[in-house]
């Protein structure tokens, strides 16, 4: 197990500072727990899987780190969320807590703007104006997410008309023009090909050396492409939380996360 | 193989009767427009022309043109928008994107539901109340346009708030994420792409008001007048109720003069839907998701 390069590139980010810690995570809604005693802490640059069958309260918990629940009156977060050390439920800005946070959702959303709008919306939001500056986030941004070499002719066409894996690679780009210190995909690959979907997998193994990646998936393979450490979530419980190559070859804790992996589930 | 059988006979019978009896309640249901039209056409038309619609009416009303009334009739569709648009389009803003779903928004909700449907002689009755009297407005366009605005205003929010729900909530979703606040998700992604349906729904509304008569004829309109108004606290002529005028007040009326004003009056509401219409097809084929 020394020799494996990927456990060792795993063990190696765990040196690295916490970049969001989770103690005692609740979440309920209606008081109907969704997911409880979640503990774990994420570090910076570590590509941190969460897999686990539907229901398990996955999205539900992307949605406590960067304060959607205000948006939900039903839910109710308990417990402790820290980003860079600092409690998110105590934070007055939640503005500012989500540029930090780049989300891409299982279903691409193609904002009803231009290729470039899409893009640009983030920066102009934060009151980035400047045309030539904008000019080069949108070509940085795109050509990080795999996109600018089949846009770059058509930047004022609609985004929403774009095909679904090209959509799902401008909403990475618009994600990237945040400059977001953490990045939370939720199931991206869902209605993704398998081509674009090895592409954007190829673009998030780059990326890992700026950010810091929260990966839900459910394809039990993905995580173990990509991720350094891997959380299982089963029936609003955090099982498991290992070393991504652990769940599949090595020691579990939980007999089920084997099962879950390894596809003898139910 | 395909022979048919009992059942099958008995269901293509009924399906026929059913077509049949469909269609021809389809047939009923235009035949009235058509007659409308036909009759205002045939009996209107030859009484139209450039003078007509530019020059004043002369000779107790029997004879000359509807000028005051149309310039009326427009000038009270324009001050009611100016009132009821802005009005209408922040509330439902507001009730669409911000209110949160309590017994309060539930209770507004309901209140701008009735609002809609008080006959239109109550509202006159309370323009009288509100703008002539208690504003000391008197019977002026000012008043008339006002009451106008009231009655009309739960359809602008009505037709506003449809359009933002239109638009998909994972927009919204996916700009609050980004750290936008909700005003600038509004600004930047609902309201362009709810625009249209809004100015659709604000056109069909100039549309009923041009036609409305008893909430003006009590706080603006006049039964005749020398002179065109000169602001908004004077009264004005209006086709609608000139119509009425023309067509039940005057002896020695020409029978086709009614016919005339009628068919001024249907042609800009007409007018007024079908470039609603346009604008929603043409929007239509732009759709953006």
């Amino acid at each position: 197990m020394v020799g494996n390069p990927s456990r060792s590139l795993a063990t190696d980010t765990l040196q690295n500072p916490v970049k969001l810690g989770v103690k005692d995570l609740r979440i309920s809604y209606n008081h109907v727990t969704a997911i409880e005693e979640v503990n774990f802490d994420i570090h910076e640059h570590e590509i941190f899987g969460i897999i686990g069958p539907a229901n398990a309260g996955k999205t539900s918990f992307l949605k406590a780190i960067n304060r959607m629940d205000m948006f939900n009156p039903e839910m109710k977060v308990e417990g402790k969320i820290t980003f860079n050390n600092v409690d998110v439920g105590k934070i007055r800005n939640v503005y500012g807590l989500r540029s930090r946070i780049g989300v891409v959702f299982p279903l691409p959303v193609g904002l009803p703007l231009s290729v470039y709008d899409n893009v640009a919306l983030s920066p102009r939001l934060r009151g980035q104006n400047n045309k030539a500056e904008l000019d080069v986030i949108v070509e940085r941004c795109l050509t990080r997410a795999a996109l600018w070499d089949e846009v770059k002719d058509r930047l004022t066409s609609l985004g929403s008309l774009l095909s679904g894996g090209q959509q799902q690679r401008l909403t990475i780009a618009r994600a990237l023009s945040q400059d977001p210190e953490l990045l939370m995909l939720d199931e991206f690959s869902i209605a993704v090909d398998p081509v674009t979907t090895m592409r954007i997998e190829d673009v998030l193994k780059e990326l890992r050396s700026e950010v810091t990646i929260i990966l839900v998936t459910n394809l039990v393979q993905q995580a173990r492409r990509l991720a350094d450490r891997t959380a299982f979530f089963l029936d609003g419980r955090c099982v498991e939380v290992g070393v991504t190559e652990d769940l599949f070859t090595g020691e579990v804790k939980d007999q089920r996360t084997r099962d879950y992996v390894e596809g003898r589930f139910g | 193989m395909f022979e048919a059988s009992k059942l099958n006979q008995k269901n293509d019978t009924r399906q026929k009767l059913f077509r049949f009896g469909l269609g021809s309640m389809t047939g009923l249901l235009i035949l009235p427009v058509i007659l409308i039209l036909g009759t205002l056409i045939y009996k209107g038309a030859p009484v139209i022309s450039l003078e007509f619609l530019f020059t004043g009416p002369t000779k107790g009303m029997t004879a000359g043109g509807i000028f005051p009334a149309l310039l009326g009739t427009i000038l009270l569709v324009m001050v009611a928008l100016i009132a009821s648009v802005p009005l209408g389009i922040a509330a439902a803003i507001y009730l669409s994107e911000y209110a949160a779903d309590n017994w309060f928004t539930r209770a507004i909700n309901l209140a701008i539901i009735n609002l809609a449907g008080v006959p239109s002689i109550v509202h006159a009755l309370f323009g009288v109340g509100a703008f002539v009297i208690f504003f000391k407005f008197g019977t002026s366009i000012l008043a008339a346009s006002l009451t106008l605005a009231i009655m009309t205003l739960p359809v602008v929010i009505v037709a506003t708030r449809e359009s933002l729900q239109a638009v998909p909530l994972a927009f919204r979703e996916a700009c609050w994420n980004m750290g936008a606040t909700r005003w600038q998700t509004i600004r930047r992604v609902v309201l362009p792409n709810a625009i249209t349906g809004i100015l659709t729904g604000v056109i069909l509304e100039v549309s009923r008001t041009a036609g409305e008569t008893a909430p003006i004829m009590f706080t603006g309109a006049a039964f005749f007048l020398p002179l065109l108004p000169q602001g908004v606290f004077d009264q004005t002529m209006a086709l609608s109720l000139h119509l009425f005028v023309v067509s039940t007040q005057v002896p020695g009326m020409p029978e086709n003069l009614p016919f005339g004003v009628a068919l001024v009056l249907i042609s800009i509401v007409l007018l007024m839907n079908s470039l609603s219409i346009a604008l929603r097809m043409y929007l239509r084929g732009k759709k953006k998701w």
